[in-house]
């Protein structure tokens, strides 16, 4: 088989190419349409590649590469395409994709969403660099997460229970105090037993400057800042930027857990703006819409970045995460909380009726829910009764809150006798047990104990979910505790 | 490897789909290598000379001008001994051997065979030299593990006479049978086989199912069972135990072979599965349930053309032993993600959408995945017989019904368990409504239920069912006047239903000894539960008060009968005796004072 080679007869395809160092800038744009070039008469363009763009004004964006067909390659670029003209603009593809330097020097900055210093330090030296979009986790080599981090509050201890390594994430509504109870958990996450402390890595996506402020506030004021890694995309800050945000994140996050051992909590806020900056691009791409317009392949963008969360056998690290996410209108079967609890590993839905009634944390019990906590409780964890309080009380709290709501009808006095004991049940559950100071911080037993104390409320008959050896050790135990009480009372 | 001529050259790159031109010798679903890095893809459509193939990796860093490398092989799996206990990716990579040669992490282009190749398995010849064999006659068998018997079988399309068979230790590829086929050519048997994923595995005729699969879990096989060789379908919102059901059927399915297939879910549940399954036991046989169990894994950061294919891994795997005549149960979690996989593709290749931007062909696909379920006479000139039941999670946007997966999935199963969110909050689980659910089983399986359990359980559960019934009823009623507006009957009837779903259809999959019930165990508890109204309903006829036959301390021992191992499961008519005695010494009292 002889190739015959045709003599190379043609000429370059545009004048307007120009060589600098080995690398080539075109000025071939021929349409721009809101964060999306089009490039053409391109040579070796790779798919997913890193792209400079030069402005008339001297001012240099960063995109990346969407789609190349032949000499045509479609870009994203990161800070919008304000400025950008047809004919004046240079692009230079860099051959690689978008990578962040790493290094421990991370901890202690402020960075924007794409990486870069936002704190006025110089440039941190890059032990190595790393391609953004990671490479997904072998299931193979995946550890189980089962370790209890203890956060200190009760509706999350007791009865959703955190584990080292799970995504957890906060489903809440707009003027919810989702923030606040995230700056608790960073403040009182803890593992038993164990002395060291959680690195953080903190990921705002379009979220305002008071918000981001208030948690940079809060972790310098418990210390937690010199063990945080920031990456802020502002409210202000270009949105296309926030696609890369949470990747960037998580590149920082798997260097500090499984390269450096640290366990690291991550907390990326707010999902529902990144899931809107990557809605602009699919319209902008002219792709059929999914649901509310989100584009199709939203369940496995975000399954990337959930991911990538989790604990790795061999390794000392872990990665623990908590995103925060705003449901419009409350509406928990919109895409972006939908999808979002399909991939993680439970949710905490903060309630806005529990907000007006003035539980705080207004943490919606019955559809809150944490997938791993089987797992990481019990004996030689938290304490062997774990698992059948729980079921206790969910059963009890859904089974007063049916009560409840029959007594708004019927008034109270339709109910019947044990009914109404489950509607006070539910009353004193919410009020002592899911409500909390932001700054009380009950240890798992005392968490535990307080259950049981609650459930002596209800006949013993009732106990249908707990085993007898528990019945006789903490039920039994915590009815004579009261009735002792009570006869000191009455004496 | 290939000729100059046939390596085409990419054009366009956009996500998981490339196209490329000069692919001319190609067919449609042939296998291709993509780039120097050589990621596997496969062709989904032809124009001229221009493939579009949609790349099981991730395709970053890979441009126009690239050559693709045609194989010219459909999309196929490896069958063989050391398929058992082994965990794949979509496309059947061993996922332990990546991760022992990649790290933790998977990265691209590995080439690693499904199937290993240095591993000796000990053949047992079943048949002899000048011997006719047919398609699918078992020519030897392997002692997998200890409970699977992996019997060699004359592959597909092939009979003839044996010339030789071999005895001993064998690799995969070695010749362990050699056959002369009806044109007098000699053929070597190995006791690997190949089949394209896509192509049903053939077989002699299908059979209507009528035996059971029992599940150990009461709400299914008391109310919606599910036969050998059936169709189910599991949809629910996040957060109502779709994938705790799938793991409890993998666990406790009377099925020989269980391949679990997750399918665009969470890392953390393959990983859950791999840690648990070997260390649980079989009820019937003690030994560890990974020993019967095949794991396909492409978790939903894996990349998303391989989940496509991943469900067409599992099924051909299964039906691969079905063919050896074994019951095999495939989960498939979820199906939703494999359809959303079908959407994306659709999108890039600019198709036009059907509903939902789902293609057109959804519900073909997905009729045609369900029907490679079933009972059937397997190839061979015995005639053993072989089931593949099939169960698929859906899930279902924001819980919606209508969605069009849901939708076209019901249309072809037979079984339907529907999982409600508002079950689950109240911790209910299985969260399995029991007015919603049906299964079209209930009649087939009847015959074989009333040989192994007697006509008694067929008509507890009817009944346990019309009280059910009667309470969603009776609870409109509550709702809109009060509990004072009902009889004393009809708040038995209340408590009775209360007690059929606390006591008896809520199931903690999490405790050792709850997590699964014998049919026959179910059988005993339905039948204490029913005795305790039916004797309860004598009594108020006879004049007792409601009150104290609810508060009866007995019932608490109904409660947990639950908790009482199966070992023990006798105890359980003793308790249904108490009852009856607790009931009676209720009446007797009643007598005295009055």
């Amino acid at each position: 088989m002889t190739s015959q080679k045709t003599p190379s007869t043609k000429t370059e395809k545009t004048a307007s190419k120009q060589k600098l160092r080995g690398i080539i800038d075109y000025q071939t744009i021929t349409s721009v349409s809101g964060p999306l070039l089009l490039v053409e008469g391109v040579e070796g363009v790779k798919y997913e590649e890193l792209v400079e763009i030069f402005l008339p004004s001297g001012e240099r964006r960063r995109g990346r590469v969407l789609e190349v067909n032949q000499d045509k390659a479609l870009i994203q670029v990161f800070e919008g395409s304000a400025g950008i003209g047809i004919g004046q603009t240079r692009v230079r593809f860099l051959g690689k994709g978008i990578t962040l330097g790493v290094s421990e020097e991370l901890l202690g900055r402020v960075f924007d969403g794409l990486g870069r210093p936002r704190d006025g330090s110089p440039p941190l030296i890059p032990e190595e660099f790393r391609d953004i979009n990671g490479l997904p986790i072998n299931p193979y080599a995946r550890s189980y997460p089962n370790e209890f981090i203890q956060t200190g509050i009760s509706c999350i201890d007791g009865l959703n229970t955190l584990v080292r390594g799970q995504k957890l994430p906060l489903f809440s509504g707009s003027g919810l105090p989702h923030n606040r109870m995230a700056a608790q958990i960073v403040r009182q996450a803890r593992i038993l037993g164990a002395e060291e402390e959680f690195a953080v890595v903190f990921g705002a996506m379009g979220i305002t400057f008071e918000e981001a402020q208030f948690f940079i506030d809060d972790f310098r004021r418990t210390g937690a800042l010199e063990r945080a890694v920031l990456f802020l995309n502002l409210a202000d800050d270009p949105a296309i930027e926030r696609i890369a945000t949470p990747r960037v994140v998580f590149t920082a996050a798997e260097y500090l857990a499984f390269t450096k051992d640290y366990h690291v909590l991550v907390i990326l806020t707010d999902i529902t703006n990144y899931c809107e900056a990557l809605r602009e691009i699919s319209a902008a791409r002219k792709e059929i819409p999914g649901r509310r317009g989100y584009p199709g392949y939203l369940y496995t963008d975000l399954a990337t970045i959930y991911e990538r969360s989790g604990r790795i056998k061999g390794s000392e690290g872990s990665i623990t995460l908590i995103p925060i996410l705003t449901m419009p209108e409350d509406d928990k079967t919109h895409p972006i909380p939908d999808l979002t609890g399909y991939i993680t590993e439970g949710q905490i839905i903060l309630s806005r009726t529990l907000h007006h009634k003035n539980v705080s944390p207004p943490v919606d019990v019955l559809p809150s829910l944490s997938r791993l906590k089987d797992k990481g409780i019990g004996a030689g964890k938290t304490r062997e009764d774990h698992a059948d309080l729980f079921n206790q009380l969910y059963a009890a709290y859904a089974r007063g809150k049916e009560a409840a709501e029959l007594a708004v009808i019927l008034g109270e006095a339709a109910l019947t006798d044990i009914d109404k004991q489950f509607m006070g049940f539910a009353e004193s559950f919410e009020r002592r047990y899911v409500s909390q100071d932001e700054y009380e911080d009950r240890t798992i037993s005392e968490t535990l104990d307080l259950g049981w104390e609650l459930l002596i409320m209800l006949p013993r008959a009732e106990m249908k979910r707990v085993r007898d050896e528990n019945l006789v050790k903490y039920y039994d135990k915590a009815a004579a505790k009261f009735k002792k009480s009570e006869e000191k009372h009455a004496s | 490897m290939n000729r100059a001529e046939d390596v085409g050259r990419i054009l366009k790159v956009s996500g998981p789909l490339v196209v490329a031109e000069g692919m001319g010798t190609s067919r449609m679903y042939d296998v291709v290598k993509v780039s120097e890095k050589r990621l596997i893809g496969e062709i989904i459509g032809l124009e001229g000379k221009r493939a579009s193939i949609q790349v099981y990796e991730d395709t970053g860093g890979i441009g126009p001008g690239e050559p693709v490398y045609p194989t010219h092989d459909p999309l196929s799996v490896e069958l063989g001994p050391g398929l058992v206990a082994a965990i794949y990716d979509g496309i059947q990579r061993p996922l332990s051997d990546i991760a022992a040669r990649t790290g933790s992490f998977i990265s691209r282009g590995v080439e690693i065979p499904a199937l290993p190749r240095e591993r000796r398995w000990n053949f047992v010849p079943q048949v002899k030299k000048g011997q006719k064999v047919t398609v699918g006659d078992i020519l030897g068998t392997v002692s997998e593990t200890v409970l699977i018997e992996h019997r060699i079988m004359v592959p597909p399309d092939l009979s003839g006479e044996i010339v030789e068979i071999k005895k001993g230790m064998f690799t995969v590829e070695d010749t362990v049978a050699v056959i002369k086929d009806k044109d007098g050519k000699k053929v070597n048997l190995t006791m690997m086989q190949r089949w394209p994923v896509r192509r049903p595995r053939p077989y002699k005729r299908k059979h209507a199912p009528y035996e059971i699969l029992s599940t150990g879990q009461r709400v299914i096989d008391t109310f919606y069972p599910l036969c050998k060789g059936g169709t189910a379908c599991v949809p629910g919102p996040f957060g109502s135990g779709k994938t705790v059901i799938q793991h409890q059927l993998a666990k406790w399915a009377d099925a020989e072979v269980i391949i679990y297939v997750g399918c665009g879910e969470r890392g953390n549940e393959m990983t859950d599965v791999l840690i648990e399954f070997p260390e649980l036991a079989d009820p019937k046989s003690g030994e560890p349930l990974m020993k019967r169990t095949v794991l396909i894994a492409n978790t939903s950061n894996m990349p998303v053309a391989a989940r496509e294919a991943s469900v067409y891994t599992g099924i051909t795997i299964a039906e691969y032993f079905r063919d050896m005549g074994y019951s095999v149960a495939l989960m498939a979690d979820s199906t939703s993600r494999w359809a959303e996989a079908m959407r994306e593709i659709s999108g890039r290749l600019e198709e036009m959408p059907g509903e939902e931007g789902y293609p057109a062909y959804l519900s073909a696909r997905i009729a045609e995945f369900y029907e490679r379920a079933g009972l059937v006479e397997c190839l061979g000139s015995d005639d053993r017989r072989g089931a593949l039941s099939v169960i698929g999670a859906v899930s279902p946007p924001g819980g919606d019904l209508s969605d069009p997966v849901v939708q076209a999935t019901l249309r072809v199963v037979k079984v339907f368990w529907s999982l409600e969110a508002n079950l689950a909050y109240a911790r209910h689980f299985p969260a399995i409504s029991w007015l919603r659910s049906y299964s079209l089983y209930t009649p087939s399986v009847a015959e074989s239920v009333r040989e192994t359990l007697g006509a008694k359980f067929l008509e507890d559960s009817k009944e346990a069912m019309r009280l059910l019934q009667e309470e969603d009823e009776l609870a409109e009623i509550v709702r809109l006047i009060g509990i004072d507006a009902l009889s004393p009957k009809e708040r038995l009837i209340m408590e009775a239903a209360r007690s059929i779903r606390e006591d008896f259809l809520h199931q903690n999959a999490f405790h050792e000894i709850d997590t699964y019930a014998s049919l026959d165990k179910q059988a005993k508890m339905l039948s204490a539960v029913l005795r305790y109204y039916r004797e309860a309903r004598k009594a108020l006829d006879a004049g007792a008060d409601l009150d104290d036959l609810i508060e009866l301390p007995v019932r608490e021992k109904i409660a947990r009968t639950r908790y009482i191992p199966e070992g023990d499961r006798e105890r359980i008519p003793k308790i249904e005796e108490e009852v009856v005695e607790a009931i009676s010494s209720l009446k007797r009292k009643e007598e005295v004072t009055s």
